[in-house]
């Protein structure tokens, strides 16, 4: 199955907030430790190698 | 004069003057530099195969201190083909269990559980100079029974002038200079190797900027055998990595991790040493130091390890880390694959473009180590802020949960190569198990009361399980020796050998990688594949 690029999460808002909820009142170090664990946890749950290359190829080609 | 660089452990070839060093150059088949256990397994092989063989050695036997110590299941498969592995078992610490801390808390703990149904452990901890010192007892065995092996001690290689069809080797000795002709000539003489500088080849890679102290304790305490890793250990000054493991004659092998910019000769002051074990074992263990060390690595191959007539193994041609254990398992990989083909060559029963294929396959095996060691470095010593908090983050996860475990790097233990794809393949028609694929080594197997590998006889052999065979006895004076088996009653081997299949035909080389195999097969495909092994094949360069 390729990377799924289009939207997917049904309450966008929620999920955002979630995010943000995670992080409140962590340091800098904190959330940095935070979001590796959340990679981690989330790629294994993916597992297709194809698709987390793709993944790391979408969050690498970012416009800014 | 002739340096002394180490210590020796066990004096097994005092220096002897021989009648040679006051006569012209003699011509030898094969000069083997290096005594080491590279040169002295690839001496053993040959002189069993009665290819006349003569090692120069530096030193008087083998050296002091531990060094190599975790020798895996196909180094001890190799030295069981030489009749050495029985001695190493006996003597080695099997070990199954490791557990891996970070900080105060243990993050989980692996078994290693070898499956049945092979002769030998996946691992045992061995000091380098048992393992040298059995296969040269072994190499004294070989020559009362008529082995043409020649071992002389304190014979310092100080020149090399290669000829057209020999090289021309200076030899130091205690009484003076002589020179020593050699058709072909493998240098075993280690990581710095002095032919290598002689010839100028380069040997280039990646330098890591870090030190490690080695201290071998003896001491009666009661710690199991098991290997012990710390990522960020807590006790003081320990740097940030460490290691327990348990070696023969109640001798503990820790490691500490200590980082680039350190004062070598301040740290290895028996004070300091204790100072760091003193925290990491808990006051009031007794011991004692046997040996200490600091070393650096670096991971680094030559380009190829055959010039023309001379050829590099072990350390001499590549370098990895220490973590994995892949350094003497796989210069043991690199005698068993270039014996059998140095000495076809040598009997004109091969031709010589056959000796090619040992820097292909060898140079393949080095970059799979090569790489399997640099992951596993890195893991262990983060190289940026972010690789340190990824590391961190899989240490964190994996306490909690099985899918971080995986991803925990404290070395991945060497296995052995498997030569995919390479010049010397033939067909792969069965479709059967992926561990016995062409290219694989024989996987070992129980039989009766005995295993599989015990059975192989030496050249090249034709499997037939559940299958006959061709009758064919030799391709082009290469013998070739049938072993016929059922797979009946045998589940384990019908698992490795035949997968769904009903019965299968291996061809397999001297050193026991599967050249070929087939549901069923007839003479001239087996004449065919034996020649592709032997370097025949015209499709080969």
């Amino acid at each position: 199955m390729p990377l799924n690029l289009e939207p997917n999460i049904p309450d966008p808002d929620g999920f955002y907030d979630l995010l943000l909820a995670a992080h409140q009142g962590l340091s800098k170090d904190e959330s940095d430790a935070l979001n590796a664990r959340l990679i981690l946890v989330l790629a294994n749950h993916i597992g297709d190698v194809d698709v987390l290359r793709e993944a790391l190829t979408a969050a690498c080609n970012r416009s800014e | 004069m002739v340096d002394v660089r180490y210590d020796i452990a066990f004096r097994l070839y005092p220096y002897e003057k021989v009648p040679d060093q006051d006569l012209p150059p003699k011509r030898h088949p094969v000069v083997i530099v290096g005594g080491g256990p590279i040169g002295m397994a690839l001496a053993l092989d040959l002189g069993r195969k009665g290819t006349p063989v003569l090692v120069l050695d530096d030193h008087e036997g083998v050296g002091q201190g531990s060094r190599a110590i975790c020798f895996a299941k196909r180094t001890l498969e190799i030295a069981d083909r030489l009749g050495a592995g029985q001695a190493m078992v006996d003597k080695g610490v099997v070990w199954n269990v490791g557990k891996v801390f970070h900080g105060d808390d243990q993050v989980f703990e692996f078994n290693l559980q070898p499956e049945g149904g092979h002769k030998n452990p996946a691992f045992i901890n061995l000091q380098q100079p048992y393992f040298e010192k059995f296969i040269v007892d072994e190499i004294r065995k070989a020559q009362d029974d008529g082995a043409p092996i020649e071992i002389r001690g304190c014979n310092a290689v100080t020149g090399l002038t290669p000829a057209a069809d020999h090289v021309v080797l200076t030899v130091e000795t205690p009484d003076g200079h002589y020179q020593v002709e050699a058709d072909w000539l493998v240098a075993c003489d280690g990581a710095r190797s002095p032919l290598r500088d002689m010839m100028r080849l380069s040997f280039d890679g990646r330098v890591f900027e870090d030190n490690f102290l080695i201290a071998d304790v003896k001491m009666t305490a009661d710690f199991p055998t098991e290997r012990w890793f710390w990522f960020e250990p807590p006790f003081k000054d320990s740097g940030q990595s460490a290691l327990l493991h348990k070696q023969p004659d109640d001798i503990w092998r820790i490691d500490f991790q200590l980082g680039w910019d350190i004062d070598r000769a301040e740290e290895l002051k028996e004070e300091n040493v204790r100072a760091r074990v003193d925290a990491m074992l808990g006051e009031g263990v007794a011991y004692t130091l046997e040996w200490t060390s600091i070393y650096t690595f670096q991971c680094r191959r030559m380009q190829a390890f055959r010039h023309d007539r001379v050829f590099f193994a072990g350390d001499a041609a590549h370098q990895v880390s220490p973590f994995g254990a892949r350094g003497a398992n796989s210069g043991i990989q690199d005698a068993d694959n270039l014996a059998w083909k140095l000495d076809l060559v040598i009997r004109g029963l091969a031709p010589e473009r056959l000796l090619d294929s040992y820097s292909e396959e060898r140079v393949h095996g080095a970059d799979e180590n090569i790489l399997n060691s640099t992951r596993a470095t890195d893991f262990l010593t983060p190289k940026s802020e972010m690789s340190q908090i990824f590391r961190n983050a899989v240490l964190a996860l994996a306490r909690e949960h099985a899918f971080a475990r995986p991803l925990v790097n404290s070395g991945r233990l060497s296995m052995p190569c498997v030569y995919d794809g390479l010049s010397l393949n033939g067909p792969d028609l069965l479709d059967g198990p992926k561990r016995t694929r062409v290219g694989a080594p024989a996987v070992d197997a129980p039989l009766g009361e005995s295993h599989l590998l015990d059975h192989l006889p030496e050249g090249f052999t034709l499997l037939c399980i559940d299958a006959s065979a061709p009758d064919l006895e030799a391709v082009d004076g290469v013998s070739l020796t049938h072993l016929n088996l059922s797979a009946e009653g045998n589940p384990l081997l019908a698992d490795r050998y035949l997968g769904d299949a009903e019965g299968a035909v291996y061809l397999l080389r001297p050193d026991q990688h599967v050249v070929a195999r087939w549901p069923a097969v007839s003479a001239d495909e087996v004449r065919a594949a034996m020649q592709t092994a032997l370097g025949k094949d015209v499709g080969c360069p």
